[in-house]
């Protein structure tokens, strides 16, 4: 390959050659280069984060019907710059009686567990960081990790509210990661392998295609998972007072922030390649330069739709919120698995029918369409079920949930 | 390169470090974490075993999995346990909870 | 010493250090810390077994989940015990014996065992996940310990929460 199909994997080659030239032994070459590759990634990641900031504080000012920040810099580019500055410079406050270790702590964990997840993805044809058998788990466990970082920094904050909003996002991290995992195994089942990699090789068809349920739980516990809104209760200043990181000021705080906005858009990247075909497109195997393009473009899309839903959306109750996962997504989800299990063993592959492979994407799509009729049936039903325990009269006479505007709230 | 042997010791002294919590501990909590770092060298060990020993069968793996089911399900319904008992007796020393009655 | 050697050395000593500190450490909550930690060791040894689904397992369930409800518990029952006294109990030089001499014992019979000289592992694609997947669900296999452990889990679940449940509103 030259350097025009393939400049990465020129790159690497060359890099390796002149290694070996100097007379390092093979595998300590490769082992350097790994750990230049790891570095490049993670500083990317990091740098990349002060677009994302800009995007998402000018998109959000837009839907607000204002600009966001034009002041510092053409469309005020140089603001996130600007705001890493300030957070750079300020004083790092420690409350008395803190636990150093974990108060210290929590914050490189926070972001560790996020930068870890680049790790597996595949961003084009030849360029995986790891190509692990088994990256979904991978992904899966690194949210725990991520989980005990919060722990980590609400009790390291010796702050009664901030123990209480720590243990607040932990039930809900814990109770969203039921229908994700569960959601995830619908594309491991379609693909067939645990793996990352494997799973964007196998995306004839896009997987949002042959399992809508599965793609729509996982963004929404992917959305629960990172504490955006609308299921940002653990960190939004009129409840609990800014939640676990009240204690933490400087540099950080903004490890924190960072670790917001990055796990946002890995979690759009997880599911552009999980249900949106991750690098696959027209002309992507031969130049995969292309491949990396088209990946950003589909996560920059579904990022584009989470910073919309931040904007539109207000935020749950810790009632609505635990309802949502126990009552709606988790049934969904396990009722979307056993569907698809059901079919894809029942429907024969693309060579022993004619137009196979339509009728397949053709069958599964019809049969998720399926389940949401269900689901919503099922929904409708019980509303009407609570309308009749609460308010009788109204119901016989025809009212439904919507017209009875004294206890919206508690249903 | 790596002898089985280092593997069983290292998972042989993680158990007996496991066994000392528990036998020494108060609180039953920690007796609880001293069960799970045995539970942890039992699964070195199946697994030491299955990959120098048995690469071809699956019943090492299979086993390791059902001691990770279990562990995860004696540990939630210990911690269920003493949470309650904690509501019910007001300690969690394990020598105040010395009596069934109530 | 071969590099595995030497991380293989690292990894060990990191994780029995931390599990000494488990059971010796006066707060609960620096215990299950620690506890964290050991199990983070644990699992890179499982990834040096080549197993490493159950390395992926190991981070998911234990420090994802059983470490969390540790350390809830931990939480919730705080305030009992002062941690200024000491945490073990009247016999613990009884149990300090006891597990010495098990160690003990333990490295006589490795030294005297057949297989423990052994130095290579096997062929890195027969254990696979997907040999597992299969082995599990084979009704020849292991599907009814399969079976068995997931009624485990539901016995489990439902226990856990008939215990812990308030009695007066069933308010949990």
């Amino acid at each position: 390959m030259d350097f025009w199909t393939d400049p990465y994997l020129f790159l690497v080659n060359w890099l390796h050659g002149l290694l070996v030239g100097w007379g390092l032994p093979d595998a300590i070459a490769s082992f350097i280069l790994m750990f230049a590759g790891a570095f490049v990634l993670a500083m990317g990641a990091m740098l990349f984060v002060l677009g994302l900031i800009w995007f998402e504080r000018k998109l959000v000012g837009r839907f607000q019907d204002r600009f966001g920040p034009n002041r510092v810099g053409p469309w005020g580019i140089i603001q996130p710059l600007a705001d890493m500055l300030k957070i750079f410079t300020k004083e790092h406050i420690t409350p008395a009686g803190v636990d150093p270790l974990p108060y210290n702590l929590g914050p490189v964990l926070a972001v560790a567990a996020v930068l870890a997840i680049w790790a597996v993805l595949p961003f084009t044809i030849s360029l995986v960081g790891a190509d692990l058998d088994v990256s979904v788990l991978y992904v899966v466990a690194i949210g725990g990790l991520g989980e005990i970082a919060v722990v980590l920094s609400g009790w390291g904050s010796n702050n009664k509210y901030a123990l209480l909003a720590a243990f607040r996002s932990v039930a809900q991290l814990l109770s969203y990661e039921v229908p994700l995992v569960i959601a995830l195994l619908v594309p491991v089942m379609l693909s067939g392998s645990l793996s990352l990699n494997q799973i964007v090789r196998e995306q004839g068809v896009w997987y949002i295609v042959l399992a809508p349920v599965a793609a729509f739980i996982f963004f929404i516990a992917s959305i629960a998972e990172v504490g955006r809104s609308p299921f940002d209760l653990t960190e939004a200043e009129s409840e609990l007072v800014a939640g676990f990181n009240i204690e933490y000021s400087g540099l950080k705080f903004g490890m924190f922030y960072v670790a917001d906005f990055l796990h946002a858009f890995t979690i759009s990247l997880l599911f552009a390649v999980l249900f949106l075909g991750g690098w696959r497109g027209p002309y992507a195997e031969q130049y995969p330069l292309l491949g990396l393009v088209y990946f950003m473009l589909k996560a920059g899309a579904v990022y584009f739709i989470n910073i919309w839903m931040r904007a539109s959306f207000p935020r749950f109750r810790i009632d609505q919120m635990m309802g949502i996962s126990w009552k709606l997504l988790t049934p969904l989800a396990i009722g979307a698995v056993i569907l698809t299990a059901v079919i894809d063993k029942l429907l024969p592959g693309g060579e022993l029918l004619p137009y196979g492979d339509y009728v397949r994407v053709g069958v599964m799509l019809g049969a998720n369409l399926v389940l949401v009729v269900i689901a919503g049936a099922l929904m409708a039903l019980q509303k009407r079920k609570h309308m009749l325990q609460e308010f009788p009269i109204a119901a016989s006479k025809g009212f439904t949930v919507r017209d009875v505007s004294v206890n919206r709230g508690t249903k | 390169m790596i002898p089985l042997s280092w593997y069983l010791l290292v998972a042989a002294a993680l158990f007996c470090i496991g066994l000392f919590g528990v036998l020494a501990r108060k609180n039953t909590i920690a007796i609880l974490m001293g069960l799970e770092l045995m539970l942890n060298a039992v699964n070195i060990n199946l697994l030491a075993f299955w990959s120098y020993l048995h690469h071809a069968q699956m019943n090492g793996l299979v086993f390791a999995a059902i001691v990770f089911a279990a562990a995860a399900a004696e540990t939630a319904v210990g911690l269920g346990l003493i949470i309650s008992a904690y509501r019910r007796r007001g300690s969690v020393t394990a020598n105040d909870l010395d009596t069934m009655k109530g | 010493m071969s590099a595995a050697q030497v991380l293989f050395i690292l990894v060990s000593t990191v994780t029995l250090f931390s599990a000494v500190m488990v059971v010796s450490v006066r707060r609960m909550m620096h215990a299950a810390l620690w506890l964290i930690v050991s199990l983070l060791g644990v699992a890179v040894l499982f990834v040096l077994l080549q197993a490493g689904f159950f390395a992926m397992v190991q981070v998911l369930i234990y420090i994802g989940a059983i470490s969390i409800l540790i350390i809830f518990a931990v939480m919730l029952t705080r305030q009992v015990m002062s941690e200024k006294i000491p945490q073990l109990n009247r016999g613990w030089v009884a149990g300090l014996v006891a597990a010495g001499g098990l160690m003990i014992i333990l490295a006589f019979v490795f030294r005297d065992f057949p297989g423990s000289l052994a130095t290579t592992m096997g062929d890195p694609s027969a254990g696979d996940v997907v040999t597992l997947g299969k082995a599990l669900a084979d009704p020849n296999g292991f599907a009814i310990p399969f079976e068995l452990a997931s009624i485990l889990l539901v016995a489990a679940l439902i226990g856990t929460i008939y215990i812990a449940m308030e009695r007066k509103g069933g308010e949990q």
